[in-house]
């Protein structure tokens, strides 16, 4: 095992990318993908790489390059999918001329999104290939693969990882790069250009396509019966299901599939003569088993199955045992979920949002974590860029029937992400509210990645940076500035001042990510004499303040320098520098 | 096919106590010794200060990168409370080993409430388990970042890893400068356990 190499799958799938000649990749940061760019940046100068202000423009290079000629890849989250559901549609169409993969990172267990929504399902509305890996060593060679199979029969592929794939790490044999040809660009309007006459002509032909992959996903090695000693019990699994089934049932048949679209039929329908009972385990919708059931063959499947949520292996071995046995017993004690962090620069700006008792639209990021108490103080959040659009509809909605005055939230990277078009429309339909940037200088939640506003480039480059401030100026807000969020009077003010006037406004909290910062200035601490309890300081939810013994703590391990929106929301001056 | 039972490990604590980093030179030991290596973890809105688990696992061929509950031989717990909240993946007889640090949820701050006196005995009514003060051994060797490489020290008397293959591991995840810091924070855990384990052994009088 000592010359293998320990990856995690998002490793993997960047080094299948350099493996087999990729010469561009693109993508928006978002877990649980956010790695395979990274790595490629970090590790694979062959790799011309890049991040882009979303998916949908991450996806349109990528296509670019691979309509210049090149091998190259997008890679994103489930949900960043729907953002380039637009020009992966019409790809389809159009076919490639470099490989093109596609790779969507999904969350079943939804550990850090929205929804938990089955991307094998672009696949096939989409009618193009999909790929599932089911450890590393896969996630590699299916990067090969799907690049082969994007050249041979012209059409982008889908490779589906989910987050316990593209977070867990096994063992990979490392391998050489392969050098490929850059292909000529040659003129294609019939190709290239999807007016409706030529768009016609094309759909026949991604019929015809979708035919013959049909026969390649038969005879494909990756797709493979494993007759185990128990042939009473067959299991069709694909993706990290299947480690799971095996992991359960070691003796038991399995079909292993790794092309899930479109599914080999003529192997399927084999595989079930050869077992007395039939299993589908996958994970979230029950894609493998519509198939299989539209071929009329009897399966058990998502009737026991769970649809929502992860699977793990003791849920598996439950939903196959008739009598369900109960679920080990946990012990009763207080969550811990995630929190804003010691020092984090959202603290003060919600804090301030909560004290004005203002609507507040959410949006995704970080910041989100302020919906939890003590702070509270959210009130949508619904998807990337959506605060603009939500808080501009619930002020044409509440207009002279809700007292709290509506303000969105958002931040920087989600901003320039898709919070632009909304301001736009909040300023073209005459809308009156305050547009919050929360400002902290990065793509925090996902790792820290550089974005347009930082004026770095994924490689660190430097590069032109975002003006928010004359953005605004630009898309028709007059009234701008920008705000100290650990200024917490200055927060309130700012706020209450905006939030006051009948006119659209923007306000920039700019400080940058504590986890970033330079640790300069000192911490803080509670003089107990002093402290009477009263329990203002806990209301920051700052995780490096406590309560003990009838007094706040503040935990000097914990506490972040520089930071003191403590000691300025305490009222007896009870919280001293260290 | 010939199947062995992995050993499972589950490292449990707070997001920010360098767990993933022990994982990856747990796994990476194995490796040195030969062994097919799985591991898992979640990243992203799962760390930021939340309960953070990681899954390690190795045999001669693992399957599943997840432990299925009641199968870890031993639960390394960075913090006395996610202890708790992960004993269940336990076998029977499994062992827990616990680092003596607390950090209070948010969950309870929020509402001004105390960290819970009695986590500690709840642990020994559960099951075995071993407690360490990490912290101190790491401003014995000077380095309060040294927790996790002390706490491997002391899972590792425990493990048939080769000392060799935990030196080879902290060294390819450590940088040059901590090295020593680490290696000797390694020793001094590792030395504290097998006191511990003599103890335990030795006839009460």
């Amino acid at each position: 095992m000592r010359n293998k190499l320990l990856l995690s799958g998002n490793q993997a799938l960047a080094y299948g990318a350099w493996e087999f000649g990729a010469k561009f990749a693109s993508a928006y940061p978002g877990t649980p993908s956010t790695e395979i760019l990274e790595e490629i940046g970090t590790h694979y100068p062959e790799i011309e790489a890049q991040w882009s202000p979303n998916e949908k423009v991450a996806f349109e290079v990528a296509m670019g390059a691979s309509i210049g000629g090149l091998r190259s890849l997008v890679a994103m989250k489930h949900v960043g999918l729907n953002v380039a559901a637009d020009p992966l549609f019409t790809s389809s169409y159009t076919g490639v001329n470099g490989g093109f993969v596609i790779i969507s990172a999904d969350d079943p267990g939804m550990h850090s999104s929205q929804n938990e929504q089955d991307n094998r399902n672009y696949a096939k509305f989409a009618k193009i290939p999909c790929l599932e890996p089911s450890d590393s060593q896969e996630a590699k060679d299916f990067v090969g693969l799907a690049f082969s199979i994007s050249e041979e029969f012209d059409t982008p592929v889908l490779i589906r990882s989910t987050t316990r794939l593209s977070h867990s790490k096994s063992l990979v044999r490392p391998g050489k790069r392969e050098e490929v040809e850059d292909k000529p660009y040659i003129k294609d309007i019939k190709k290239w250009v999807v007016i409706p006459a030529h768009a016609r002509s094309l759909h026949i032909q991604v019929e015809e396509r979708l035919r013959r992959l049909g026969d390649f996903s038969e005879g494909a090695e990756v797709n493979r019966i494993e007759l185990g000693e128990d042939k009473s019990l067959g299991i069709i699994a694909s993706g990290i299901s299947y480690q799971y089934a095996k992991e359960i049932f070691p003796q038991a048949s399995f079909l292993k599939l790794s092309i899930v679209h479109p599914l080999p039929k003529k192997l399927i329908a084999k595989f079930s003569q050869m077992v007395d009972k039939l299993w589908v385990v996958e994970e979230n919708d029950p894609f493998i088993e519509e198939g299989v059931r539209a071929m009329g063959i009897e399966i058990t499947g998502k009737e026991r199955v769970p649809t929502c949520g992860e699977l793990n292996p003791e849920l598996l071995k439950r939903a196959f045992e008739k009598e369900k046995s109960s679920p080990t017993k946990q012990e009763d004690l207080p969550p811990r979920p995630p929190a804003l962090c010691p020092g984090c620069s959202h603290r003060g700006f919600y804090y301030g949002v909560k004290k004005l008792g203002l609507t507040a639209t959410g949006d995704i990021g970080c910041y989100t974590l302020a919906v939890l108490p003590p702070l509270s103080a959210l009130d949508t959040c619904v998807c990337m860029g959506a605060s603009v659009g939500n808080a501009l509809g619930m002020e044409k909605a509440l207009k002279g029937r809700h007292k709290s005055p509506i303000i969105a939230t958002i931040g920087d990277s989600t901003f320039i992400h898709s919070g632009i078009t909304g301001l736009i429309d909040v300023v073209y339909n005459k809308g009156e509210i305050t547009l919050c940037i929360l400002d902290n200088e990065s793509t925090a939640m996902t790792g820290h990645q550089d974005h347009p506003g930082t004026g770095k480039t994924l490689r660190g480059e430097t590069t032109k940076r975002l003006d928010y401030i004359k953005l605004a100026q630009a898309i028709g807000i007059e009234r701008v500035r920008v705000v100290d969020p650990y200024d917490l009077s200055a927060v309130i003010e700012a706020l209450k001042e905006e939030t006051e006037v009948l006119e659209p406004s923007v306000i920039i909290f700019r400080r940058i990510c504590a986890l970033i910062a330079k640790r300069e200035g000192k911490i803080h601490k509670v003089n107990p004499d002093k402290c009477i309890d009263c329990g203002q300081c806990l209301e920051l939810g700052c995780p490096a303040i406590y309560h003990k013994d009838g007094k706040a703590v503040i935990d000097s391990f914990l506490c972040m320098p520089g930071c003191n929106m403590c000691q300025q929301v305490c009222e007896v001056g009870a919280i001293e520098e260290e | 096919m010939k199947r062995n039972r992995p050993t499972n490990i589950l490292i449990c604590g707070v997001g920010g106590q360098g767990i993933l980093l022990a994982s990856e030179v747990l796994a990476l030991a194995a490796i040195e010794d030969g062994w097919d290596v799985k591991k898992s973890e979640v990243h992203g809105m799962a760390q930021r200060g939340g309960s953070v688990v990681s899954h390690i696992r190795f045999a001669e061929q693992v399957f599943s990168p997840l432990i299925p509950q009641g199968e870890a031989d031993f639960l390394l717990s960075f913090e006395e409370m996610e202890t708790l909240r992960w004993m269940h993946y336990l076998k029977k007889g499994g062992l827990s080993l616990v680092n003596l640090q607390r950090i209070v949820p948010l969950s309870l701050s929020a509402r001004g409430e105390s960290y819970p006196e009695d986590i500690r005995e709840r642990i020994r009514v559960r099951g075995k388990a071993v407690f360490f003060d990490g912290l101190k051994i790491a401003r014995k060797v000077g380095h309060l970042r040294t927790v996790n490489i002390a706490l491997l020290g002391s899972l590792s008397p425990y493990l048939t890893l080769s000392l060799e293959s935990w030196r080879r591991a902290i060294q390819a995840r450590i940088p040059a400068k901590a090295l020593e810091v680490n290696l000797e924070a390694f020793q001094a855990g590792r030395v504290l356990a097998q006191d511990l384990g003599k103890e335990a052994q030795a006839p009460t009088s």
